[in-house]
């Protein structure tokens, strides 16, 4: 492949207090900052030191190959990370300046949402499927209104709106993975984590997705993980570019793949490994 | 048609043949005794066997109204006893047990399927019969309760594992506790399931003797009340078909078809819950 992968989207590049890797960004723009942060799976250490800053209001993608630690570290964000047995960590994460881990981890995950790898819907109807997490926080809205302005938002309003008393399951795997977004919005997260959600999907329904997260940036802050760098290049504002657990570079998305800073990024990002 | 080819060919159809003739065999028992089955229980029952009390010993006709409640009694105090702990000690072993009380508790619940039913029934008649020193309703519901415990705990908790892990996360990513999610998603997802393991367990049970002989006992009335023994179809069947008189024999085969016709109706109920709705992809 040839080394200059443009990005589709242009991007309003504000600042130069994100560099590359070790500096903390100003704290006021950033929805989350993750400091010095180290990860166990049992002994194996996973992340090293990792620090980071989740601009508000925009896309950042994090991309790096398989086992670089990329999704563990975006499974950190809203503790999901502790539903599996043997896991530690060390360090800091603040959202919104405070440290995450010493909150109430299911109201910490109702401002922090997440869309898994694959298409997650719950065996209930698509109506049923979005209210869920308003239902489970005694949201006092409007149940409908809330459903439909969260399908809206997930561009998947109008191909459902007749039958939304039909089982999730009908739905086709693009729609599913909008309706797993819809779901996720419908609780008005302030960040939305997004874990390689287009790796099941086709094209067509990738494009899709990719056109709703540019859109989705002006509701809440959104952080994706992603194997494909050119998914990257086209919807994230800033790059975070991980490696056997290190963050190697960290930059606004279209400094990260024209002129990189690391010969490692440069070298990943043309193709040589990966 | 070189040697080995030939040989090959051979030992493939004969092997096939072999399956089909097993086949053959076991579906023709079962034909056979549901058959025969059908054949006497259906030229022995008639509208008395549902309505009246069984006839004074020498007497023929009557029938056997009160064992049919007395099953239906039976079954239900299993029910109440069974389900619940087999369905949350289920729920416990699949979502929150470490893997070593996991371990221990489904060695046990194998091994108290296997244990013979006449031992289950000697169990209930130690801890429920010898200290009130009467038998009684309740504690043949007991020793059916304890009978469907192990059915219900391991199949709730083989279905519970067979949903996708996935499901749950996506729960718990919006902040769903580990209970709502159990509750709200992974038991909806299993639920057809868990539903048909409950409904065969208590087909089975419905058929056992042996541990009514220690604790329901039988009765040739009405049963009084919960503290009193009653009459059941198996324990009916069983006393009936052993007796010296024609007539009881036909009612006992009687019996037999409507505890048949009880079970096909809760399997044909099952199969209408799995037949529901779209089943949740495993991953």
């Amino acid at each position: 492949m040839h080394a200059s992968v443009r990005p589709a989207v242009s991007v309003n590049v504000n600042p130069p207090t994100v560099t590359s890797g070790r500096e903390a960004a100003t704290p006021a723009s950033m929805r989350m900052n993750i400091n010095k942060l180290n990860f166990f799976y049992g002994q194996k250490q996973t992340l090293f030191d990792i620090n980071l800053g989740i601009a508000t209001s925009k896309v950042t993608a994090l991309i790096g190959p398989s086992g670089c630690g990329k999704s563990t570290l975006l499974r950190t964000f809203n503790r999901m990370h502790e539903t599996v047995r043997g896991t530690r960590l060390q360090g800091e994460i603040l959202l919104d300046g405070q440290n995450i881990l010493s909150q109430d981890v299911t109201l910490l995950r109702r401002r922090v949402g997440m869309v898994f790898q694959r298409p997650n819907p719950f065996p209930k109807s698509i109506f049923d499927n979005v209210a869920y997490g308003l239902r489970i926080n005694g949201s006092k809205l409007p149940i409908a209104e809330a459903v439909e302005k969260s399908l809206r938002h997930a561009a998947l309003w109008d191909e459902v709106k007749d039958h939304l008393h039909k089982s999730a399951y009908e739905l086709s795997g693009g729609q599913q993975q909008r309706l797993c977004i819809a779901r996720g919005l419908a609780v008005e997260p302030e960040v939305l984590l997004l874990d390689e959600p287009c790796s099941a999907l086709d094209p067509i329904s990738t494009a899709k997705i990719e056109e709703l997260l540019v859109q989705l940036k002006d509701l809440c802050t959104i952080a994706i993980v992603t194997h494909n760098m050119q998914q990257a290049a086209r919807v994230s504002d800033y790059t975070a570019f991980l490696l056997m657990g290190q963050l190697v570079e960290f930059s606004p998305t279209p400094q990260m793949f024209t002129t990189p800073s690391d010969p490692r990024t440069e070298a990943y990002i043309t193709g040589r490994f990966g | 048609m070189n040697p080995r080819l030939r040989w090959r060919k051979f030992v493939s159809n004969f092997m096939l043949t072999l399956t089909g003739v097993c086949a053959a065999v076991a579906v023709s028992a079962l034909f056979f005794i549901l058959g025969y089955l059908v054949y006497h229980g259906g030229t022995s029952i008639n509208w008395d066997f549902f309505t009246k009390l069984p006839a004074p010993v020498g007497e023929t006709g009557g029938g056997m109204a009160n064992a049919i409640v007395g099953s239906a009694k039976l079954l239900l105090l299993a029910s109440l006893i069974g389900i619940p702990i087999g369905f949350f000690g289920g729920i416990y072993m699949a979502e929150f047990s470490n893997s070593s009380v996991a371990f221990v508790v489904r060695f046990a619940a194998d091994l108290l399927n296997g244990v013979p039913s006449i031992v289950i029934g000697i169990f209930a008649y130690t801890i429920a019969v010898l200290p009130f020193k009467h038998f009684s309703t309740w504690s043949g519901g007991l020793a059916l309760g304890f009978m469907m415990i192990p059915i219900t705990l391991r199949s709730t908790e083989e279905f519970l594992h067979a949903v996708p892990r996935a499901l749950r996360e996506g729960s718990m990513a919006l902040g769903a506790s580990r209970w709502r999610t159990i509750m709200s998603v992974v038991v909806p997802a299993a639920y057809r399931g868990i539903m048909t393991a409950i409904l065969l367990a208590l087909a089975r049970v419905a058929g056992e003797t042996a541990p009514l002989l220690f604790t329901a006992l039988g009765n040739r009335y009405w049963s009084p009340g919960w503290n009193q023994p009653t009459a059941s179809l198996p324990a009916m069947i069983y006393s009936y078909a052993l007796s010296a008189f024609e007539d009881w024999h036909r009612q006992a085969w009687a019996a037999g078809l409507v505890l048949l016709a009880l079970i096909l109706i809760v399997n044909i109920f099952a199969r209408v819950i799995l037949a529901r709705g779209a089943a949740v992809p495993r991953s």
